[in-house]
């Protein structure tokens, strides 16, 4: 790209140097610096029908690979939350092979035999952390998949948490672990079987079954719009939590 | 068994065993104690001693589908007994580890296993995947 | 191996602060002696009882085991090739990660966690290209491995025999135990070092202690089959009637080990052959019974139980204090 040059790529009056010279899949593009990935592949022409999703960075479906020239590490980013830099040579990874196993979760016990009964490759993990490494949620993958041997479900949940499933650990882990079926697995047990329940709920549930709430819900149904209105904008939602002196205090909920 | 030796012919297999082991192979005086004390000898075929005289001789190549390598659990009770102080358990891990690195895979578990390999104990699970799996 | 201190045993308690060398600390004077522990996944799974009966009769022996934090497993059996780098990278991770949190020294229980470590600490420290990759690897300015202990020397040579035997309270008298070292707790002997490879005396020593009448067992460094379990049961239960036999022979009430697959094993070959199980135990189970632990929260198993039912009430300590008087 010659800097004397007056074209002006963007269209946006947006100058020369701030474009970016990428490769995309081994074919070079030039787009302008600052777009996401995600737009930048459009931008160079792409139309995307795989590996593109919510655009939020929550689906994990935009997981995306790239290496800087002149530097061996490979570094990663979901394409719809990293921005283009010069020199980035990318790749996505949209799907990677991990059959996901069928499972009764109360049928199943909250341990590690139930980990390993579904996923016994964990205890081929070599510990070399190569998962977390390449997470662009930047999670301790191979922490929680030690917690998974060690059976401590809750561990793995909480580590696990923020986990978009995007599969590049399962691209990159030598010992073939799918390590988000693992996670996922984890945190359903952890729910179905560990968590205490909220009675709370289960008695609400009770009365709502044997018809306490019938009458009042039949009421609503039968209420015309102004009293739904006026019904809905002054519910308090948290009585316990209620400032004094709020509107839905002075509604007479004091 | 006919061999036909050849001053310095040591064949591949030899050659990367006797590299990966780090144990001076030719001090094996063929005494047989190892295989005489090995809890495993009787699964094996052909006996440790065998082995290492085979390594010996040049011929490992011919220790290529041999159970030995599998069978061996790495006890180092033939270490603890060898006069010389050599360790067999080292040559029989670099006997697997060169099979292993040509791709061979005696455990071969699959996802179907895995309800059996949960009621076997952990540490044995793992080690059997380090040793004898790819 | 014991370091006996002219009879005064030397109690080396490590601190947690960052680095903190080790300091002799009399646990007589009222304060425990600490060391960093890892358990390893086993302890944490099927073989609680290990783990939990450990902790009981180090607390009844005012020893502390400070379990690391956030540890990963230890390996799986160490590498035993010169170029299997990332075999290592799992115990050198372990290691690095106690020294890091303060502890100079490791405490293990697990014969295999123990054995993985220790061999890999022995190459860490003679391997120089093995040491330069997995450096490297873990992106480590230096290598700075925790020791590797098992509890039996922790036991042996800092608590010391005669200080164990004064405060066993509960003596196992008429308790006719086999006690089976396995494999991975002894050999290779240049890299262990805990006892001798062929003929150790640690557990005697320890279970004589207790006031058990220790059988001389022929088969005690024998291997169970190890792995085998998973590969190849047949070979297991080979290697497993050999011990077996020979604790029959010994005529043993209970095997001792420190291993949870010799355990699983002994235990597994023996109810298949549906003659008498001799039942299991590990050696922290006795001790722990033998310093005054209740028995119902040492995980004994049924045949364990049963084994423990026929021995003479322990006395308690006031008709010992009586008789003494």
């Amino acid at each position: 790209m010659n800097p004397e040059s007056t074209t002006d790529l963007t269209g946006t009056g947006v100058s020369p140097d701030s474009v970016a010279r990428i490769h995309i899949m081994g074919k070079r593009h030039e787009v302008p610096a600052g777009l996401t990935i995600l737009k930048a592949m459009e931008h160079a022409g792409y139309r995307l029908v795989r590996g593109v999703g919510c655009r939020g960075g929550f689906c994990g479906a935009c997981a995306t690979v790239y290496r800087k020239a002149g530097d061996y590490r490979l570094q990663v980013g979901l394409a719809c939350q990293t921005s283009v830099e010069d020199g980035m040579y990318l790749t996505q990874i949209p799907f990677y092979p991990a059959p996901k196993p069928l499972y009764d979760i109360h049928e199943l016990a909250p341990s590690a035999a139930t980990l390993i009964g579904f996923f016994p490759e964990i205890l081929r993990c070599i510990q070399c952390n190569t998962c977390a490494k390449v997470c662009p949620q930047g999670l301790e993958v191979m922490r929680y998949v030690a917690a998974a041997q060690q059976g401590d479900l809750k561990r793995v949940a909480e580590l696990s948490f923020d986990c978009i499933a995007c599969g590049l650990c399962v691209s990159r882990c030598p010992a073939e672990i799918a390590h988000y079926h693992v996670g996922l697995l984890s945190r359903r047990l952890h729910a179905a079987h560990q968590i205490p329940r909220a009675s709370h709920l289960a008695d609400r549930l009770k009365e709502i079954e044997v018809g306490a709430f019938d009458e009042d819900l039949d009421a609503l149904c039968k209420a015309d719009r102004d009293t739904l209105r006026s019904l809905y904008t002054q519910r308090v939602i948290e009585p316990e939590e209620e400032i004094v002196g709020s509107s839905a205090a002075r509604a007479g909920r004091g | 068994m006919s061999l036909l030796l050849t001053p310095g012919t040591k064949d591949d297999l030899t050659r990367e065993v006797a590299d990966l082991c780090e144990q001076n192979l030719y001090a094996c005086y063929q005494c047989g104690k190892c295989s005489a004390t090995c809890p495993l000898s009787f699964a094996m075929g052909i006996l440790p001693h065998q082995v290492l005289r085979l390594l010996q001789l040049g011929h490992g190549e011919r220790l290529v589908a041999s159970q030995a390598p599998w069978v061996c659990v790495g006890c180092m009770s033939c270490a603890a007994l060898c006069p010389k102080g050599l360790d067999l358990s080292r040559i029989m891990e670099a006997l697997r580890t060169v099979r292993m690195r040509r791709l061979e895979s005696p455990l071969r578990t699959t996802q179907r296993d895995g309800k059996w390999l949960a009621t076997l104990p952990q540490s044995a699970v793992v080690a059997a995947m380090r040793k004898v799996s790819r | 191996m014991s370091d006996r201190n002219g009879g005064k045993p030397v109690i080396t308690g490590v601190g947690t602060g960052p680095d903190t060398s080790a300091s002799p600390s009399d646990s007589t004077a009222g304060e425990a002696a600490v060391y960093g522990y890892f358990p390893g996944c086993e302890l944490r799974t099927r073989s609680t009882a290990l783990d939990s009966s450990a902790r009981q009769a180090c607390r009844a022996l005012r020893v502390e085991l400070r379990e690391m934090k956030d540890w990963t497993c230890c390996g799986g059996l160490a590498p035993q090739v010169r170029d299997d780098y990332a075999g290592l990278l799992a115990p050198t991770r372990v290691l690095v990660e106690a020294r890091a949190q303060g502890y100079e020294e490791l405490v293990t229980l697990c014969a295999y966690c123990f054995n993985t470590l220790k061999r890999a600490h022995f190459m860490l420290e003679h391997n120089a290209d093995a040491r330069r990759h997995v450096t490297a690897f873990l992106e480590l300015g230096e290598l700075r491995p925790a020791r590797v202990l098992h509890l039996l020397e922790v036991l042996r040579d800092r608590v010391g025999i005669e200080r164990i035997e004064q405060a066993v309270n509960s003596p196992l008298h008429g308790l006719k135990v086999a006690p089976y070292y396995g494999c991975l707790l002894l050999r290779p002997a240049q890299e262990i070092g805990l006892d001798d490879p062929e003929d150790p005396s640690v557990l005697e020593e320890l279970l004589g202690a207790l006031g058990c009448d220790v059988t001389a067992f022929q088969a005690k460094s024998d291997c169970c089959g190890s792995y085998h379990i998973v590969t190849d049961p047949e070979s297991v239960a080979r290697c497993a009637d050999t011990v077996l036999d020979a604790v029959a022979e010994a005529e043993a009430a209970v095997v001792v080990t420190s291993c949870p697959v010799c355990q699983f094993n002994l235990d597994w070959r023996g109810s298949l052959a549906g003659n008498g199980r001799t039942p299991v135990v590990y050696f922290t189970q006795l001790l722990a019974l033998a310093l005054g632990e209740p028995i119902e929260q040492l995980g004994f198993d049924e045949s364990a139980l049963a084994a423990l039912a026929l021995l003479p009430a322990p006395r308690s300590s006031d008709e010992r204090s009586q008789e003494e008087r």
